[in-house]
C-alpha cells in the first residue's frame, strides 16, 4: 500500500529522513511503517540532535552496573546492593494538561525503573513554571503537584524531594521532570529479546488511542496557538493498574519467569519490540490482533504507535508462559501473547492475516538519523555577560533578606511537599525541605543520598560553566549530608535544537558537563533529553536538570541543615568573592536582573570541600550542613535557622557588608558545631585544605547579620507562607 | 429487556461539601455573580436486565444501597431511561 | 509473649510491609492475607493496612469491604478478636459497617502528609492501654480523605461510651470533633486515619506509634504493661 505523498510530513518526519526510510526498506513503506518511523526516529527516541554531544560524556566507572541505553542506569552501592537511578521529563504534555501530564510522567519512569527489575522506592520532582502572578501558571502548578501526588501516592513511592523554581521563561514552557529511585531486589533484568520461539507477552492496561502522535508530535515540534487542539494526544494514567503492575512484575522476575523485559512508553508498541529484538539481534512476529484493547476498530498503525500507559513487554520461555499468565491473572492484570521472538532481524507485524509492517528491527532502534546540527554562539552571549549584573545595594538590608525568603524559587516549598507522601517504606531520614533526601534501602543499613538541581540562569548566562555549577551543587548538596557523591543521571531541557544558538548552549553544557563529571568522579548512568521547550520563537534558559546519587557511611551518620542550640559555633566553608553576582537570586529579586557572567568554579576546591563533609558527618563533627546557593550566605543561614525555631548572630568585618551575605560563590558550605568542637573542626578543615572560619554562634530570637537583622518570627512567617498565599493568588 | 439507568449520587444536606464551596467561590471571579448553593456529585450510567422498569428501578435502587451510595453521608436518586433494543 | 498478627493485602495496598516491619519488631510474628481468600489464619490480630484498596474508585473502601477476606474478618471481629484498620484500613472498616460513620475529603481539598499530635483520649480500650489519658502521641498522617464524619446521635452515643479514642491537638482536615481514631462499641475493633507503624523509630521521627501498637499486643498477651519491656 503506497502511502500519499507528503503523509510524512505531517508525522514529523523530513523528506530527507522519508528517502532514508525507503532506501533502507528497498521500496515505498507502508502506512503502518511509516508510524512507526515516524515515532522511533523522532527526536524524544532518536536522541538523533543530542547523540553526537552525549556520547562525549563519561559513563563509565568502578561501581557502574548498567550505564545509558537501557531503562535506567544501575549503580553498586554496597557489596550486593545494586540500585537503578533515571529521570524523565514529561513538559510538553504537562502543560497541555498538567494534572495527567504530571501523573504519567510518574507513570513512566517507574517503568523504567521496574523494567530492569527494580522496585522503584524513591521519587523526586524538580518542577519549573513561571511567575505565579499569572493565573496560567497558579493553574499548572496546582494541576502539576496534584496530579504528582496522586500518582505517586497511589502506587505507594515516597516522594522525597525536589525543586520547585519559578523564573519567566518557563511560563509557556513548565518543566516536569521526575526522577526515580529503585533497589534491584532480585535479579538485573535487561531488555533483550533472547531466544528464536520464545513468547512476546503484553502485560497491563488495555491499548486504546492515548497518546496517538504523542512522541513525534508533542515533544519534536514547538508550541504554538494550535496546541490545544492536541489536548486528546495527552493519556490518562490508571496507578492503581500501575501499583498491580509493579507487584506482579516483581513477583514474575523473583519467579525467575522471564527472558526479557521493557517498559512500554514513548513509541508504544513499536518501542520495546524494535529495540529488545535489536539488542539481542533477534527479530519478532506481532498479531496485534492479540493486543488487548480499549477501542474498537482502531487501524494497525494505531495499535503499534498508541501510548496508552501501564503496560510492559515481556519475552518468556514457552515452558513458563503459563506461570507467567497465572501470576498476570491472579494479580488482577491482562496479559495477552502478542508475538514471537524469530531470528529474522525483522519486525513483522500482521493485522487480519495480512502483513502490515516489516522492518529490520536495527532500523528503527539503532539507525535513525544522526544529526551534527550547526552550532553558532549567539551574539547576545558576549552582550549579556557584559551586562551590568544587579548588584546595586539594596535600600535597607532587612527587607532585602525578608524580600528574597518571600520569594516562590526560596521560600518554604512545604505547601508541594506535604502533599506527597515521603515516608512509605520506613525509609525517608531526611525527606524534603533539606539539601538532600537520604533514604536507608529497605532491609539493608545501607542509606543513600539524592539531589536534583538545574540552576537555569546561570546556564543562560554561561552554559558552559553553569553545567559546572550545576554538577558541582548537585554533588555538593549530597556531600552536605554525608555522602560520597558517585553517579548522576540527569534531564536536558533545552529549545529547538534546528536553532544554531539553542544547540551551541546544548554542546556547551554537555561539555561542562563532563568536565565535571571527569573531575568529581560521578559518572552519567543515563538520562533524558527534552528539546523544542520554546513558544512562538522564545526558548527557555538551557536547564541541564543533575540528579545526583550519593553513599552514606550508615544511615546515622546523616547531617541536617537545622541549627541546634544557643551557643553552638557558626562556621563559614569555602572562599567569598564579593563580585559573584552574575545570575543571582539577590539581582533578580531585588534589582530585577539576569545578566553578566555566573561565578567560576574551580573543581579542585570542590572535591577537597566534599572530602572535608564526609569526614567532618561521619566523625559527628558537624550539628549541621548547608550549601549555599540562591540567596548566597544571608538565605543559607535563615534556612538553617528558620526551622529551628532559633537565631544567630553574626560576627563579620565592616567591609563584609551585603556583597559578602549576597554574593553566590560556589564551593561554599554553612555548618555549625559545639562550641568546644570549633578548633578541632577548622583544624581538620585546614588539614584537608578547606577555607574555613567562625562568623558567629547560634541564639536568640533574631536573624542578626551585623549591618542589620530581622525578627525570626517575622522571617518564619514569610518564609513558610509565602508559597501558599502566592498560589491562592493573595500574596 | 434491556434498560439503561442513570443514578445520581449527592452529598447529603448539611453534609458540609468543600468542593461545591471551592466551585462556588472560583465562579465570580470568571464573571457570574450571584451563583450559589453549588454542589458537586456523581453519576454512573449503566445497563441491566429486567422485566420492567418497577423492577430495574429496585433493583438499581438496591445496588445504591449496597455500592454505589454511602448511605451515612450520600442520597442517590435513581432514573430508568426506557427500554434498549 | 508473642502475637501473631495477620495482615489482610488488598490489590492497591501499599502500607503492609511497613506494618510487618513494625509489628516484627516490637516481638510478633506476622502473615499477609490476600484479600480473595475466604479465611482467616488463626491469629491473635487482623490488621487492614494503609493504601489505596483498589484505587479507592467509586469511593474509598468502597469495594474492599466486599472482598471475600472481609467475611472471615468480620467474624474475627464480632467473636471479640482484634481489629485495627489503618488510614486506608479504617476507611473500609466503615464501609463494612464494623466501625460508625465515614471518611470524606480533607476539608482543604488536598492531600496531607504530616507530622500530627494526638490526644490519648480514652486509655481503657486495648490499643490505648500503654497511654496516659491526655499524653500527646507524635504519629503521621497521609490521606485525603481523613475527615470523619457520623450524624448527632451516633455522635452522642459514641461520646458517651468512650468510643473516641484519640483526637488530633489542632485538626489537619476538618474531622467531626476532631477525631482521629475511634472504637466500636464492644471496644475491639479500632480505626485512625495516622499511621502508628510510621512511628516506630527515632531516627525516622517519632517511637510514639509503639504505644497503640504495644497495647494491643499486651493485650492479646495477657501481660501487664509494666511487665513487658
Amino acid at each position: 500500500m503506497k502511502v500519499d505523498p507528503g503523509i510524512h510530513r505531517d508525522l514529523g518526519l523530513t523528506d530527507a529522513e522519508f528517502d532514508a526510510i525507503r532506501e533502507r526498506l528497498g521500496r515505498e513503506p507502508s502506512y503502518t511503517e511509516l508510524a512507526m518511523f515516524s515515532v522511533m526516529w523522532s527526536e524524544h527516541c532518536s536522541y538523533k540532535s543530542s547523540k553526537v554531544h552525549l556520547s562525549t560524556l563519561p559513563t563509565e566507572g568502578p561501581h557502574i552496573l548498567v550505564g545509558p541505553g537501557e531503562g535506567a542506569g544501575v549503580i553498586e552501592v554496597a557489596p550486593g546492593v545494586a540500585v537503578a537511578w533515571k529521570a524523565e521529563s514529561h513538559n510538553h504534555p504537562s502543560f497541555v494538561e498538567p494534572f495527567n501530564g504530571a501523573a504519567t510522567g510518574v507513570g513512566g519512569i517507574v517503568r523504567d525503573i521496574l523494567s530492569m527489575g527494580a522496585r522503584p522506592i524513591a521519587l523526586l520532582d524538580p518542577l519549573r513554571f513561571g511567575p505565579l502572578d499569572d493565573a496560567r501558571s497558579r493553574y499548572l502548578v496546582e494541576g502539576v503537584v496534584s496530579g504528582i501526588s496522586a500518582y505517586g501516592n497511589s502506587i505507594g513511592v515516597p516522594t522525597v524531594g525536589g525543586e520547585t523554581v519559578f523564573e519567566e521563561c518557563y511560563a509557556e514552557n513548565p518543566l516536569v521532570n521526575v526522577a526515580c529511585l529503585g533497589v534491584i531486589e532480585d535479579k538485573l533484568m535487561h531488555g533483550r529479546a533472547e531466544g528464536a520461539g520464545n513468547s512476546v507477552v503484553l502485560i497491563g492496561s488495555s491499548t486504546g488511542r492515548d497518546g496517538i502522535g504523542g512522541a513525534s508530535v508533542l515533544a519534536s515540534a514547538e508550541f504554538d496557538e494550535t496546541s490545544m487542539e492536541k489536548r486528546p494526544s495527552v493519556q490518562v494514567g490508571d496507578p492503581f493498574t500501575e501499583k498491580l503492575l509493579i507487584e506482579a512484575c516483581l513477583e514474575l522476575i523473583r519467579s525467575d519467569l522471564l527472558v526479557g523485559f521493557q517498559d512500554l512508553g514513548a513509541g508504544g508498541i513499536s518501542c520495546p519490540t524494535s529495540e529488545m529484538s535489536a539488542k539481542a539481534g533477534t527479530g519478532m512476529q506481532i498479531d496485534i490482533d492479540q493486543v488487548h484493547r480499549r477501542e474498537p476498530g482502531m487501524e494497525p498503525f494505531e495499535v503499534m504507535i498508541s501510548e496508552s500507559q501501564e503496560r510492559m513487554m515481556a519475552v518468556v520461555a514457552p515452558a513458563k508462559l503459563d506461570d507467567v499468565l497465572a501470576v498476570c491473572r491472579r494479580w488482577g492484570l491482562e496479559a495477552r501473547v502478542i508475538g514471537t521472538v524469530t531470528d529474522s532481524g525483522r519486525i513483522e507485524v500482521q493485522s487480519e492475516g495480512s502483513i502490515v509492517a516489516d522492518v529490520p528491527a536495527p532500523a528503527l532502534a539503532e539507525e535513525g538519523p544522526v544529526y551534527e546540527r550547526a552550532l553558532d554562539r549567539p551574539v547576545w552571549a558576549d552582550s549579556i555577560q557584559k551586562a551590568h549584573p544587579g548588584d546595586d545595594p539594596p535600600e535597607d538590608l532587612s527587607s532585602a533578606v525578608l524580600d528574597l525568603l518571600s520569594d516562590p524559587s526560596i521560600a518554604s516549598k512545604r505547601w508541594v511537599w506535604e502533599q506527597y507522601d515521603h515516608m512509605i517504606f520506613l525509609g525517608t531520614i531526611q525527606g524534603p525541605g533539606g539539601d538532600a533526601a537520604v533514604i536507608r534501602l529497605p532491609d539493608t543499613e545501607v542509606a543513600v543520598a539524592l539531589s536534583v538541581d538545574g540552576p537555569g540562569r546561570f546556564c543562560y548566562l554561561d552554559p558552559y560553566e553553569g553545567a559546572r555549577l550545576a554538577v558541582a551543587e548537585a554533588a555538593r548538596n549530597v556531600a552536605c549530608v554525608g555522602a560520597r557523591p558517585v553517579a548522576i543521571t540527569n534531564c536536558l531541557n533545552f529549545g529547538n535544537p534546528e536553532k544554531s544558538d539553542v544547540m551551541w548552549q546544548f554542546a556547551e553544557v554537555i561539555r561542562g558537563m563532563g568536565d565535571a563529571c571527569r573531575a568529581l568522579g560521578t559518572p552519567v548512568t543515563g538520562g533524558n533529553v527534552s528539546f523544542y521547550n520554546e513558544t512562538k520563537g522564545r526558548a527557555i534558559f538551557p536547564t541541564p536538570v543533575i540528579g545526583m546519587l550519593g553513599v552514606l557511611d550508615s544511615p546515622e551518620k546523616s547531617v541536617g541543615l537545622r541549627l541546634r542550640r544557643d551557643g553552638d559555633s557558626l562556621v563559614l566553608l569555602g572562599d567569598t568573592n564579593p563580585q559573584d553576582f552574575g545570575g543571582s537570586g539577590y539581582s533578580k529579586v531585588i534589582n530585577g536582573v539576569v545578566a553578566g557572567k555566573p561565578p567560576l568554579i574551580d573543581l579542585d576546591r570542590e572535591l577537597k570541600l566534599h572530602r572535608f563533609l564526609f569526614e567532618g558527618c561521619t566523625g559527628g563533627l558537624l550539628v549541621s550542613a548547608h550549601d549555599l546557593s540562591e540567596g548566597g550566605l544571608a538565605i543559607a543561614l535563615c534556612e538553617s535557622a528558620i526551622p529551628a525555631e532559633i537565631g544567630f548572630k553574626l560576627d563579620l568585618s565592616v567591609e563584609e557588608d551585603y556583597r559578602f551575605l549576597f554574593a553566590e560563590s560556589p564551593s561554599r558550605v554553612l555548618v555549625s558545631c559545639d562550641p568546644s568542637a570549633t578548633d578541632r573542626l577548622i583544624a581538620m578543615a585546614h588539614e584537608l585544605d578547606v577555607p574555613a572560619r567562625v562568623i558567629g554562634a547560634v541564639g536568640g530570637s533574631e536573624l542578626s547579620f551585623g549591618p542589620g537583622s530581622v525578627d525570626l518570627a517575622e522571617a518564619r512567617d514569610v518564609y513558610t507562607n509565602s508559597l501558599s498565599a502566592h498560589i491562592a493568588g493573595t500574596s | 429487556m434491556s434498560y439503561s439507568a442513570r443514578v445520581s449520587v449527592m452529598l447529603k444536606q448539611g453534609i458540609a461539601d468543600p468542593q461545591g464551596q471551592t466551585i462556588e467561590r472560583a465562579l465570580p471571579a470568571l464573571g457570574y455573580r450571584g451563583v450559589k448553593n453549588v454542589r458537586v456529585g456523581k453519576v454512573i450510567e449503566l445497563e441491566l436486565q429486567a422485566e420492567s422498569p418497577q423492577e430495574a428501578q429496585g433493583l438499581v435502587s438496591e445496588m445504591c444501597e449496597r455500592l454505589l451510595a454511602n448511605p451515612v453521608i450520600e442520597s442517590f436518586e435513581v432514573t430508568i431511561e426506557g427500554e434498549q433494543e | 509473649m508473642s502475637a501473631h498478627v495477620a495482615i489482610v493485602v488488598f490489590p492497591g495496598s501499599n502500607c503492609e510491609q511497613d506494618c510487618e516491619r513494625a509489628l516484627r519488631d516490637l516481638g510478633c510474628t506476622t502473615e499477609r492475607v490476600w484479600h480473595a481468600e475466604s479465611s482467616l489464619p488463626d491469629s491473635d490480630i487482623v490488621v487492614l493496612p494503609g493504601g489505596f484498596a483498589h484505587g479507592d474508585y467509586l469511593r474509598t473502601g468502597a469495594i474492599a469491604r466486599f472482598s471475600p477476606v472481609m467475611e472471615a474478618v468480620t467474624t474475627h471481629a464480632t467473636s471479640g478478636g482484634l481489629v485495627i484498620g489503618i488510614c486506608n484500613g479504617f476507611q473500609i472498616l466503615c464501609e463494612a459497617g464494623l466501625l460508625p460513620g465515614a471518611l470524606r475529603k480533607n476539608s482543604g481539598l488536598k492531600f496531607i502528609c504530616r507530622w500530627v499530635d494526638l490526644r490519648v483520649e480514652n486509655n481503657s480500650t486495648a490499643f490505648t492501654s500503654r497511654a496516659e489519658i491526655g499524653q500527646v502521641l507524635r504519629i503521621p498522617i497521609n490521606h485525603f480523605e481523613g475527615n470523619w464524619y457520623c450524624n448527632d446521635t451516633v455522635l452522642a452515643e459514641m461520646k458517651e461510651k468512650g468510643q473516641i479514642a484519640l483526637r488530633y491537638v489542632d485538626s489537619p482536615n476538618g474531622a467531626l470533633d476532631a477525631t482521629a481514631g475511634i472504637v466500636n462499641s464492644a471496644g475491639n475493633v479500632f480505626g485512625l486515619m495516622p499511621h502508628p507503624e510510621r512511628a516506630t523509630e527515632e531516627l525516622l521521627g517519632s517511637e510514639d506509634g509503639r504505644v497503640i501498637l504495644g497495647s494491643m499486643i499486651d493485650h492479646v498477651s495477657r501481660v501487664p504493661h509494666a511487665q513487658v519491656s
